[in-house]
């Protein structure tokens, strides 16, 4: 079982909701990704999605853009990505982590070669944003002897036919988008929302987390109610940015809201 | 040639829109069902007897078409080669190659019931083609741009608000075209419902690539058909400047299954392409995954995108429609590039010996056609696509003088 599955599966038998941040590596600055890792753990994580910095991050907003370019300004790289995962599984063998980014990074390390060395520092599930199931066979072969998962986006405009061939190709979750938009938009519609996720689950047993539009305590417990994980990236990384220059203070904030948004999940 | 004569060049690309390995649909899921739905409509439309009079009437009546082939008669003489005919798209109504596009997808917009549409522009000739086509159906208009590109096409972003559209300046990344592209896919998949996004050139997730080369292919019919009447045979050679490639492949696309007409993609190579100051991914680039298509694009060895450089707005752009990038590996094109330096060598020969003023991007491909025309026969014919004109150039050729205006 990979530790995804693992993971989700003591969650089910805890009756809990899996909580997921989301950072960008590298932002501010390379030195800050580590350490933020152990401290989200800290406060409540029980994955981790970590974000590959792209120069072009189409289907990202204005806030997770700024990320991407505050890392590459420092020359953040899909190796040195590898390299903190590596590092932070020195001292935490358990949470599982996904890397998050597009798919230019990869396409050019290879597959296979990215494949070997995410396993090998340690990843555990792969989302590439701009590749959806149909162009996603080379990269899932590439995966599967390294034992990663393949994680895919499932949105408002999947139609009953393209759920079931997602859901078919993915393994260890399946990533609900909530709203139609890029990340850190429009507030989510809860009924919708949990109308779509009774379709999905008739479909598969696969853990769904739903991402997009949640920013509080009060949005992350509405979502918990229905969903299996909740995924959380702007809110996070808009006090990573706010106190950009006195790094110090990003664990501390990062945490703060992502203990209320725990304890509402567990209330 | 190194083509055979039994490969059809024209079958491409495939239902999932790859050209050989390239093209495709690298979008993410919420993009996935809103371009299946494109492409039922498109390909519904182009064989819709109704739409595509409407089409060829808009063609003729609006845009001006057939545009005329022009024999280049004097700068002919004085290349001392081969006959130099431009195919003068500069003709067009709102001045280049683009407006056959945007004419085409609004039609379609309109057909889907679309309420609202956006696009993306670098010189604004894609913004001021879409803000036009826009203002005469009464729909309404958002234009991306990159904040360095509104700074300096500000007579093009004056067209466009007069025009009645919103031009949205770009601050993200390298505040140029790939960032208004970056922007306006953002915009579409924010607002599916109600709105169409015209896309410029023959780039992006399948259909846009092959759409937007339908659109343009009336180019190179017209000019098949124009040459068989004027002298009675094909040319020898065609020669068009590849940007996104949308002008090129509008011209070529007809001819690819003659094997004698050879096929120049001319890039832009800008400073040169030894000082990596150029926009030439098919002749310096290598291949990768970008704005929903795989192709060639610029990029550092990380996968990151490059800044890319050219004189010519149009032509700035780190990736190349995924056609080109198959016709390049197939080898039945064949892609070189120009610097700044020839194309303006090239934009003012034209404009002292014709009488034409040429776009820049266009003069890149006079400037390759300059140096292919003394290379054969007095008896031979070089097609050049003339895509546009000069006029909204003006300033950045006198910049090079010295000159403000």
């Amino acid at each position: 079982m990979s530790r995804i599955a693992q993971r989700f599966s003591q969650l089910k038998a805890q009756g809990r909701t899996a909580l997921i941040p989301f950072v960008t590596a590298g932002d501010p600055n390379p030195e800050v990704t580590v350490p933020l890792m152990h401290a989200m753990v800290e406060a409540g994580a029980d994955l981790i999605e970590l974000g590959v910095p792209f120069s072009d991050p189409m289907a990202d907003g204005p806030v997770i853009q700024r990320a991407s370019e505050r890392a590459l300004g420092h020359h953040v790289r899909l190796r040195d990505v590898l390299d903190m995962v590596k590092a932070f599984r020195d001292k935490d063998a358990d949470t599982p982590v996904i890397l998050m980014g597009y798919l230019n990074p990869l396409e050019i390390m290879g597959y296979e070669t990215f494949a070997k060395a995410a396993s090998e520092a340690g990843v555990d599930g792969v989302l590439t944003v701009d590749l959806p199931p149909e162009e996603a066979s080379e990269l899932r072969t590439a995966l599967r002897p390294a034992k990663l998962d393949p994680i895919f986006l499932l949105s408002p405009t999947s139609t009953a036919e393209r759920i079931q061939r997602i859901c078919d190709a993915a393994s260890g979750f399946v990533y609900y988008v909530s709203v139609k938009g890029i990340t850190g938009a429009a507030s989510l519609d809860t009924d919708a929302v949990s109308a779509k996720l009774k379709e999905i689950r008739q479909s598969t047993d696969l853990p769904i987390g739903v991402g997009f539009g949640i920013k509080d305590a009060a949005s992350a417990k509405a979502v918990g109610a229905m969903a299996d994980a909740v995924i959380v990236g702007s809110a996070l990384v808009n006090r990573v940015e706010e106190h950009a220059n006195e790094p110090e203070r990003i664990a501390p904030a990062v945490s703060e809201l992502l203990s209320g948004m725990r304890a509402a999940l567990d209330e | 040639m190194p083509t055979s004569d039994n490969t059809d060049f024209t079958a491409m690309p495939d239902e999932r829109g790859h050209f050989g390995r390239y093209g495709g649909m690298f979008v993410s899921e919420t993009l996935m069902e809103p371009l299946e739905e494109l492409r039922r409509a498109y390909e519904k439309y182009m064989v819709d007897d109704q739409f595509l009079a409407e089409l060829y009437a808009d063609l003729q009546d609006y845009v001006g078409r057939p545009s005329p082939i022009y024999h280049a008669e004097r700068w002919s003489r004085e290349l001392g080669g081969a006959q130099l005919y431009l195919k003068r798209e500069d003709l067009n109504h709102t001045g280049a190659h683009k407006v056959n596009n945007t004419i085409g997808q609004a039609l379609l917009a309109k057909r889907m019931g679309k309420t609202r549409i956006i696009a993306e522009t670098g010189a604004g000739q894609h913004g001021v083609a879409t803000a036009t086509v826009a203002a005469r159906l009464g729909l309404e208009c958002v234009v991306y741009m990159g904040s360095v590109d509104v700074a300096r096409q500000e007579a093009n972003v004056y067209r466009m608000r007069l025009l009645g559209a919103k031009v949205v300046p770009v601050e993200s990344g390298s505040k140029t075209l790939k960032d208004a592209l970056n922007e306006a896919m953002r915009d579409w998949v924010t607002n599916i419902d109600n709105t169409f996004y015209i896309i410029g050139t023959v780039a992006g997730p399948h259909p846009y690539p092959a759409m937007v080369r339908d659109f343009q292919a009336v180019i190179g019919r017209e000019a098949r058909a124009q040459m068989a009447q004027k002298l009675n045979r094909l040319p020898d050679a065609l020669v068009a400047c590849v940007g996104g490639g949308s002008n090129a492949i509008g011209l070529f696309y007809p001819f690819l299954n003659d094997p004698d007409v050879a096929i120049y993609g001319v890039e832009a190579a800008g400073d040169g392409l030894e000082t990596g100051r150029h926009a030439a991914p098919l002749c310096a680039g290598k291949p990768g995954v970008l704005h929903g298509n795989r192709t060639y694009l610029m990029e550092d060895a990380d996968g990151q995108i490059i800044e890319t450089h050219s004189i010519s707005a149009g032509l700035d752009y780190p990736g190349v429609g995924p056609e080109h990038a198959w016709l390049r590996d197939t080898g039945r094109a064949q892609y070189v590039a120009v610097t700044d330096d020839e194309a303006l060598a090239a934009f003012h020969i034209l404009t002292r010996t014709e009488g034409i003023i040429p776009a820049l991007e266009s003069s890149h491909a006079l400037a390759y056609a300059a140096k292919l025309a003394p290379t054969m026969e007095k008896d031979q014919i070089i097609l050049i696509n003339l895509s546009g004109r000069g006029d909204k150039d003006m300033h950045t050729v006198a910049a090079k003088e010295g000159i403000e205006i």
